[in-house]
């Protein structure tokens, strides 16, 4: 039980911290009506789509989408994954979007992505500050050992910027994609919760 | 390889598919078995009844059919290979259930999939029968489906998977660190990979 009377500064300035908000932008849960229209526009842009993922681009209507995220983040909402949007702090615009999967609690161990869907955004730091939060939530609010991350060896400003946040290459998948006929790699990285309190 | 040669016939096992009720038993008391659970990777250790094996077998088989997206075979010992005094149970016994393989996590627009397999029963293991299997899977996966590379995950700890992969052509590629905590220890995660060039001039 805790005594009122022991509870001291220390201990309220590191509860009060605020979990969500970074320099540049703060992560908010994602409500379906709007998670689907920005998807529907940002699969749009296939150039997004190879930097983001494995999977074949491919275009859904809004209403298709919307009925997506509302069973999986509403209905289904699974005890292993999680979905943020990222949004400004200044313009408080919805620019990508961030996550945690296939969380294995036994482990301590999650695979974490990003994407900034908004072209304008990207190199300029919304995207680091934005993985600085939800490695401090994974590690100090979820209490994880270790987060994974995979990256396409032709995108070298997201390297650039899991590198800076502290993740480091661990190997790869070699000729795991296959874009036009040309064959890239696929790398793996990660941080670990000691690497991560060092910083 | 001539293409009339069989794809699923080895030299001291055979891949078939799923034979629910008779298989459920026998899989249920290899989930009994911790270090067989294990090995095979992350998941939560857990015995599981045969009723919940078969119920896995059900929603294996509907994946297979309507996402096409994994090959599940049941690995099964040779004719030739069981013994008189062996316990199989006719010409569809279970008694020559020895483990399974698979293929699954395809990804048709790569050309990419990840392999795993399992020998159940400790006494079985170290046979040579795993070794057989994989290389008639990778024959499947090469030279059936079409597939372009092979991923596998292994647990650090799993040093007779690592040997057997490596011996069948895979190359370590990766190495999550300190991915698995077992028995209050931290594990690495080794990932592997093996191409079809590599696989094809082998």
């Amino acid at each position: 039980m805790v005594n009122q009377s022991r509870s001291n500064k220390h201990w309220e300035s590191l509860m009060n911290v605020p979990l969500f908000q970074g320099e540049l932008v703060h992560l908010i849960a994602p409500e379906p009506q709007l998670a689907a229209g920005l998807h529907s526009r940002w699969m749009r842009d296939s150039e997004f789509v190879r930097l983001l993922d494995t999977d074949p681009a491919r275009l859904f209507s809004i209403d298709k989408n919307k009925e997506w995220f509302e069973k999986n983040l509403v209905e289904e909402q699974k005890d292993d994954e999680l979905f943020l949007l990222i949004r400004t702090l200044e313009e408080e615009r919805t620019i990508g979007l961030i996550g945690l999967d296939g969380i294995r609690w036994t482990h301590g161990d999650a695979w974490i992505g990003i994407g900034l869907g908004e072209r304008e955004y990207w190199g300029k730091g919304y995207g680091t500050d934005a993985m600085r939060i939800l490695l401090c939530y994974a590690f100090e609010e979820l209490n994880l050992h270790r987060l994974s991350l995979s990256v396409f060896e032709y995108n070298p400003r997201a390297i650039r910027s899991y590198e800076k946040v502290g993740f480091i290459i661990e190997g790869s998948a070699r000729k795991f994609l296959n874009r036009d006929g040309q064959r890239y790699d696929m790398l793996f990285m990660g941080i670990l919760r000691e690497e991560w309190e060092r910083r | 390889m001539e293409w009339k040669t069989p794809l699923f016939e080895g030299q001291m096992i055979y891949l078939a598919s799923i034979k629910p009720e008779k298989d459920a038993e026998l899989e249920s008391r290899w989930t009994h078995d911790a270090e067989y659970q294990r090995m095979l990777g992350t998941d939560r250790v857990c015995p599981l009844s045969p009723a919940q094996i078969r119920k896995k077998y059900t929603e294996i088989e509907k994946e297979m059919d309507e996402k096409g997206n994994q090959f599940y075979f049941t690995i099964r010992r040779s004719p030739q290979e069981i013994n008189t005094d062996s316990t199989t149970e006719g010409e569809d016994g279970a008694g020559d259930l020895l483990g399974f393989i698979k293929l699954d996590w395809i990804e048709w627009s790569q050309g990419v999939s990840s392999v795993s397999l399992g020998i159940g029963d400790p006494a079985e293991r170290g046979k040579g029968f795993g070794s057989d299997a994989l290389r008639l899977l990778l024959r499947y996966a090469f030279g059936e489906l079409n597939l372009y590379r092979l991923g596998a995950v292994i647990p650090e700890y799993n040093q007779v998977a690592l040997r057997l992969f490596e011996k069948s052509g895979f190359k370590v590629e990766a190495r999550q660190r300190e991915a698995l905590h077992r028995a209050g220890l931290r594990w690495d995660s080794i990932r592997l990979g093996l191409l079809r060039e590599e696989w094809e001039t082998r």
